[in-house]
């Protein structure tokens, strides 16, 4: 079935999830939707303190057995230690089946990949897989399928009962006996536990894994006792230099700064900009040069920003110490600044992925986003973005919350260069779509920019701007007079895992990977 | 043999980039830049002069630099390669041949024999190619006027600093003041031959403010453009070569009395309480020619 970005859909696929196709944004707004609650088991005893020993115990107290699924955060991104320290206790205790609902995976959880091959993993469900997953995942060496979600759509599908959680592994930076979990002042501190929130609220059992053993009451705590049944605490959850850098120098490549004042001055055209605007940006070089060319403008006009959404990095905790942003609310900490700054300055707070990007609650902060600026691997000319498969046909990126900040702001601009290497950003059809191009209002390249004809208003209010307006064709064939047209992909025709959109509807599915041959 | 269209044209910018690597050639207009600066000296490492030709040679006949002079600098003439660097350069199709350490005009016949060699050889259009020299020592300053009288294809000479710097046994101390003779020296010369004049590259690319006062010295001293190694130099230099407000609309008054006086038979009058004859004339078409540059004139002459 044929789905609103014009992706085949096989009925295979569909009775398999019993998933719908994709058929727009907005298509349930409205829908009333019945949320599934988790067992809990209850204490009502005194003995006051919920610490177990061991990873192996506690998979034991939590009945752990074929077929389970386990919940796990990525806030320590590259540095994590939680999610392999659990998956190996798992595979020498020799259970099967297992499934891995993250909410993203990456190259430090490559000692995985064996657990993928001998069957002791068979599912996964995260943002996106970078690494040794990715490519397991590519050459069919998962059982199962891997559904690849958005940070909005991990929580609408654990709240609604889609993703059962059996077990959730909370990584916590600070936590006492009882279970009330910090991100700060730790080893291992992460600014913000916010993936995990709808864990600790709709998994059956919840163990939080620390490293750092802080009296009770552990407060303020942004995970509290009343959700966790046990803490373990280990050597090391985290490696502190790996979960956030020092904050990355403004970068000095020339094309990045273009593209980053295409984007300041493109922004500044729009009616949006005005006193009071909302804006989130990604963490890209081109991104965080746009944010500060961005409050040079804002000084001079004295226009200030309402509130900030993140992914945050320095040049957005700068603006809210300056006082040109009156607010920031934080689902993750991408350098060691942001994660100080959420504990020094009293107008950062900490927010739920479910607060920040579900769609299928009663209002997410992304529906009141101004602008967005996000990256993409790869636009086509119907404006749809690819940020999970590469162009090569594996998996090797994340959706993260591009597709819920897309559909959520008014006005959502993505930067990419024309080429990355050999490579064409602008084509004519996106190997695989993550991101419906009815969302995306504007591409910026270093050789022009590209509105969506759908943005007829943006386009008048920006007409004068004198910015090197393109049709998404021009670039494209501009793309493609340097590189040539690529051949096509060649995939295989087992379909290894599915691009579920924010809704829980199908928006593009993944296929195995084929070794590239050369026509004759 | 008409003169090259092209002998005149806008240099504010000229941009040092290495041939032998693809990731700097294969799109550096997108900076805006008015001339590229594809170099087979210094740059490229004497084991790598033929790959550096190779890929020199497929960029010139494979990339449409939208309207970006290409200027080739080849190695000295006291080297084995620079013959064929020509060949190579004018089998591409360059516009201009840059020729390393000029000290006369002689270096510069020879290099046009070359040129003119060359053009035949691979069916270029005779004087397609023009020539500009870097002066990079005593003697080469000294000679500035002859170097420039040398060629018809001549465009202008650029001051090439740290060699000339270390040929006067100093150093590039930041404040100019060891470039201060041979920049006022060359300009002389440049404008007594009809040609332009280029000065030296800013190396030290932390320090923007210096660079920045660099660049209006040397523009108000008359040069046509500067040196550049870096894309983020290209717009401090395309600000400062761009005339203001004030100046864009005295000069259109100026072009539109002129013309107009003229036919009247009137050579003296005034303009905003200023006397102006047709001395101004080029100079005020010349401030028009770099508003339209840096896009800020909308006007129809």
């Amino acid at each position: 079935m044929i789905n609103a970005v014009g992706r085949e859909i096989p009925e295979e696929i569909l009775k398999l999830t019993g998933k719908e196709v994709f058929q727009g944004t907005h298509h349930f707004d409205g829908k009333i939707v019945q949320k599934s609650g988790p067992k809990t088991r209850v204490v009502i005893n005194s003995n006051g303190s919920k610490l177990v020993d061991s990873i192996h115990d506690v998979l034991v107290k939590c009945g752990l057995k074929d077929g389970m699924t386990l919940g796990f955060h990525h806030h320590f991104r590259n540095g994590d230690k939680v999610l392999n320290l659990v998956v190996e206790e798992c595979h020498k205790m020799g259970v099967r089946n297992l499934t891995i609902a993250a909410s993203s995976l990456g190259g430090q959880n490559d000692p995985i990949v064996p657990y993928i091959e001998d069957g002791t993993i068979t599912n996964i469900q995260s943002s996106g897989v970078r690494g040794g997953i990715g490519k397991a995942i590519s050459e069919g060496k998962l059982k199962g399928l891997a559904i690849m979600r958005s940070h909005g759509a991990r929580v609408r599908a654990i709240e609604t009962g889609e993703t059962k959680i059996d077990i959730a592994f909370i990584g916590a930076p600070t936590a006492d006996e009882y279970g009330n979990l910090g991100a700060n002042g730790g080893k291992a501190d992460c600014g913000v536990l916010s993936y995990s929130a709808v864990d600790a609220q709709f998994a059956d059992y919840v163990v939080a894994v620390t490293d750092n053993l802080v009296p009770y009451p552990n407060l303020p705590a942004q995970i509290t006792q009343t959700y966790v049944d046990y803490v373990v605490v280990v050597d090391e959850i985290g490696d502190p230099k790996k979960i956030a850098t020092g904050a990355a120098k403004p970068t000095t490549d020339q094309r990045k700064l273009l593209m980053a004042q295409y984007c300041t001055d493109f922004v500044t055209a729009t009616p949006y900009f005005k006193e009071g605007f909302s804006y989130q940006t990604g963490v890209g070089g081109a991104s965080i040069a746009s944010t500060i060319s961005l409050a040079k403008v804002m000084k001079e006009r004295n226009i200030h920003m309402s509130f900030g959404v993140g992914g945050l990095t320095k040049p957005m905790c700068d603006l809210l110490d300056e006082g040109l942003c009156r607010t920031l609310v934080d689902t993750q900490d991408f350098d060691e600044d942001a994660i100080k700054n959420i504990s020094t300055n009293p107008r950062h707070f900490y927010i739920t992925a479910g607060e920040y990007a579900n769609p299928f609650n009663k209002g997410a902060y992304v529906n009141k986003l101004d602008f967005v600026i996000l990256a993409s691997l790869e636009v086509d000319v119907h404006f749809n973005c690819n940020v999970v498969v590469g162009s090569d046909g594996y998996v090797t990126g994340a959706q993260g919350g591009h597709p819920d900040t897309a559909a959520g702001a008014k006005c959502t601009i993505v930067i990419a260069p024309i080429m990355q290497g050999r490579i064409p950003t602008i084509c004519t059809d996106v190997t695989t779509v993550t991101t419906p191009g009815e969302d995306v209002d504007v591409v910026i390249t270093d050789y022009g920019i590209a509105i969506n004809p759908k943005r007829q208003d943006l386009i008048e209010a920006t007409k004068d701007s004198g910015l090197p307006f393109k049709t998404i064709e021009e670039l494209r064939d501009i793309a493609y007079s340097i590189t040539g047209e690529p051949e096509k992909v060649q995939f295989g025709d087992r379909i290894v895992g599915i691009i579920e959109a924010r809704d829980g509807t199908i928006m593009d599915v993944v296929r195995e990977i084929k070794p590239f041959e050369f026509k004759d | 043999m008409t003169e090259n269209p092209n002998k005149k044209r806008l240099r504010r910018s000229m941009m040092f980039l290495n041939a032998q690597k693809p990731s700097l050639i294969k799109d550096p207009y997108i900076y805006k830049i008015d001339s590229l600066m594809l170099d087979l000296e210094d740059a490229v490492a004497v084991t790598a002069k033929d790959t550096a030709r190779f890929s020199l040679y497929h960029a010139l006949k494979t990339i449409d630099y939208r309207g970006a002079e290409r200027v080739v600098r080849i190695n000295g003439l006291d080297t084995d390669l620079w013959e064929e660097d020509i060949r190579c350069s004018v089998a591409g199709g360059a516009d201009v041949i840059r020729i390393p350490k000029t000290e006369n005009a002689d270096m510069v016949r020879a290099v046009e024999e070359k040129v003119v060699q060359a053009e035949e050889e691979f069916n270029r259009e005779p004087g397609s190619t023009l020539i500009m020299a870097a002066l990079e020592s005593a003697k080469g300053v000294m000679n500035a006027y002859e170097v420039c009288m040398a060629s018809d294809r001549m465009i202008g000479i650029a001051l090439s600093g740290g060699d000339y710097t270390k040929d006067l046994q100093t150093k590039i101390t930041g404040t100019g003041v060891e470039l201060m003779g041979a920049r006022q020296h060359m300009i002389i010369a440049a404008r007594a031959a009809g040609v332009q004049c280029f000065d030296t590259v800013w190396t030290n690319l932390d320090d923007m403010e210096g660079f920045r006062k660099d660049v209006q010295t040397i523009h108000d001293m008359g040069f046509d453009g500067k040196s550049c190694i870096n894309p983020r130099q290209i717009d401090i230099v395309h600000k400062i070569f761009t005339p203001t407000q004030k100046e864009i609309i005295f000069s259109e008054k100026v072009i539109r009395e002129i013309d107009d006086k003229k036919a009247k038979g009137i050579g003296v009058f005034t303009v905003d309480g200023k006397m102006i004859d047709i001395a101004f004339y080029d100079g005020a078409k010349r401030n028009i020619m770099l508003a339209k540059a840096a896009g800020v004139y909308k006007g129809d002459l």
